[in-house]
């Protein structure tokens, strides 16, 4: 019995490996078969794949590539999709449990489908060690398959350092506020190395870009340490930082969601304290150099 | 988050219901290219019959009148929302001629299912580009900005197209009192689709076990500093 593997190479189809493996023996079709990217053309060689092996299933990484095709998959195959899964109980109907609402709540949920059609949540499972699924062979995409396709690349435009990477993170919210306000968190960010952040309702009053949203429908981040400066912690933003290593919660409002879920809080004004942290910084590297 | 006592659907006695935030900057991009083009803008939805509250809100930034396909409050899952939508944008064509562009967020804040704008698409015949933070308009063809990893993939399809977008599209204007006025009057056509059975059938929620971490207070005031600085350096960052 063979499985069926939309590969990235990445961890994330490492760990959609190793729950592909529940359904078979893996077979992959790695996404850069068909270049430039064109889904529907990947969508299609899933397709033949599957039926030519005979698949028990299809499965790919929770990635925003990896649901793409597989969605596009779905709606050609005309079959049920549940995107990233953490979890699945074979049987029919299949029982799987998925991520909502930026992994904040799970899904139980029953698949009834011949083919179950799956992405896996990054840091849901284990990278998989086992051998490598061995590629099928892709053919010649037909014209109509690649009307969508990549046709040029944007590099990032950013100078600084980028959120995704940062190893610490000031980030400020509704507390801080306004646009000039972000001075005392660009000041301790500058003096840390850090890159600045801040909550949807920052971008919303049009205080900061979106480039620098943290959370669900902005970017998920992984620091070493993240300083949030006046922000409440709606779910929206917890759900971007599931990864971050030590989270320093700083807020007048000491029953703030944030506050009861960060690792470290003060309590007070963030106008007095954050300048205070800059100084104490400041005091701390001249007495190392003296 | 509180669930309900059936454990499959949230308690949202104290919570507001808002528009998603990609779907609002989906509104959004739709009442600017109006603006800029002329024409006429619609929008969708299916959900319980509060929802018309965020219809309104779509008119009341804009666009031009709402079709609200009653859902009967249990879950409909990614298909079927598909089909019912679908159901609904081909009897609007068949009677107001077609979209040139239909935008959907790119997945939905709370069942994330990534499908219901592709299926559409798929169903329709019609090209769909998905994750979007910039649409263009070229003559008889849109211009797509991707976000990816490592910056933006650029796409050119013909039109009609279907597009699923992302917050960070634009910045969606606060409603003005004139236009929340006007949203009041602005048609909206309800209809009530049947529920098929889903195949992707919800059977409980639950909140993930050990998403709270232990506070530890490091004092109050700017006289909390040390404390913080001490953190950071035990952290190997400073």
């Amino acid at each position: 019995m063979s499985v069926l593997l939309l590969d990235e190479g990445n961890d994330v189809s490492r760990q959609a490996l190793t729950l592909a493996r529940r359904f078979g023996e893996p077979r992959s079709v790695p996404i850069d078969a068909v270049q430039p990217f064109a889904p529907d053309a990947l969508a299609a060689a899933l397709a033949t794949a599957a039926d030519e092996l005979d698949a028990t299933a299809v499965v790919a990484a929770g990635t925003e590539r990896g649901n793409e095709v597989m969605a596009r998959l779905a709606a050609r195959s005309g079959l049920p999709f549940a995107a990233n899964c953490v979890a699945v109980e074979l049987g029919n109907p299949l029982t799987l449990t998925r991520l909502r609402w930026g992994g904040s709540l799970l899904e139980e949920a029953r698949m009834h489908t011949a083919l179950p059609l799956l992405t896996v949540a990054p840091h849901a499972l284990p990278v998989d060690q086992g051998p490598a699924p061995q590629p099928v062979n892709v053919k010649r995409p037909e014209e109509r398959e690649l009307a969508v396709h990549v046709v040029e690349h944007i590099q990032p435009s950013h100078g600084g350092v980028s959120l995704a990477d940062a190893k610490v993170i000031v980030s400020g919210g509704r507390g801080v506020g306004s646009k000039e306000g972000f001075a005392i968190i660009e000041e301790l960010a500058s003096l840390l190395g850090a890159a600045v952040g801040c909550s949807r309702a920052v971008t919303s009053a049009g205080w900061r870009p979106h480039s620098d949203q943290v959370g669900q429908t902005g970017t998920k981040v992984s620091p070493e340490v993240y300083i949030a400066c006046g922000i409440s912690g709606a779910t929206q933003h917890t759900a971007g930082l599931k990864g971050a290593k030590r989270i320093v919660a700083i807020n007048s409002d000491p029953q703030a969601p944030l506050m009861l879920n960060a690792d470290y809080t003060v309590t007070g004004d963030l106008k007095e304290i954050v300048p205070a942290i800059s100084a104490e910084i400041r005091r701390a590297r001249a007495g190392r150099t003296s | 988050m509180v669930l309900s006592d059936d454990a499959r659907a949230i308690n949202t006695q104290h919570l507001g219901f808002t528009m998603s935030p990609h779907e609002e900057c989906g509104v959004e991009e739709a009442v600017r290219l109006i603006e800029a083009n002329q024409g006429e803008s619609v929008v969708v939805t299916l959900g319980p019959p509060e929802a018309v509250e965020q219809l309104r809100d779509a008119m009341a930034l804009g666009i031009d009148r709402a079709i609200h396909l009653h859902s009967d409050g249990r879950e409909w899952d990614g298909e079927s929302t598909a089909a019912a939508l679908l159901e609904a944008i081909r009897a609007d064509e068949e009677a107001h001629g077609h979209f040139d562009l239909i935008f959907f967020g790119n997945e939905s804040a709370d069942s994330a299912g990534y499908q219901v704008g592709i299926r559409i698409a798929y169903a329709l015949g019609r090209p769909c580009v998905t994750g979007l933070k910039k649409v263009t308009l070229e003559g008889a063809s849109v211009r797509c900005e991707q976000e990816v990893e490592d910056g933006r993939d650029v796409y050119v399809v013909p039109l009609p197209a279907v597009l699923t977008v992302k917050e960070g599209l634009n910045l969606p204007r606060y409603p003005s009192v004139p236009g929340r006025m006007r949203a009041r009057t602005k048609p909206v056509h309800v209809i009530a689709p049947t529920r098929p059975e889903p195949r992707l059938e919800l059977v409980r929620l639950a909140l993930p076990a050990g998403a709270g971490r232990r506070a530890e207070s490091l004092g109050s005031g700017p006289a909390a500093a040390p404390a913080v600085v001490e953190v950071l350096v035990k952290a190997g960052v400073l």
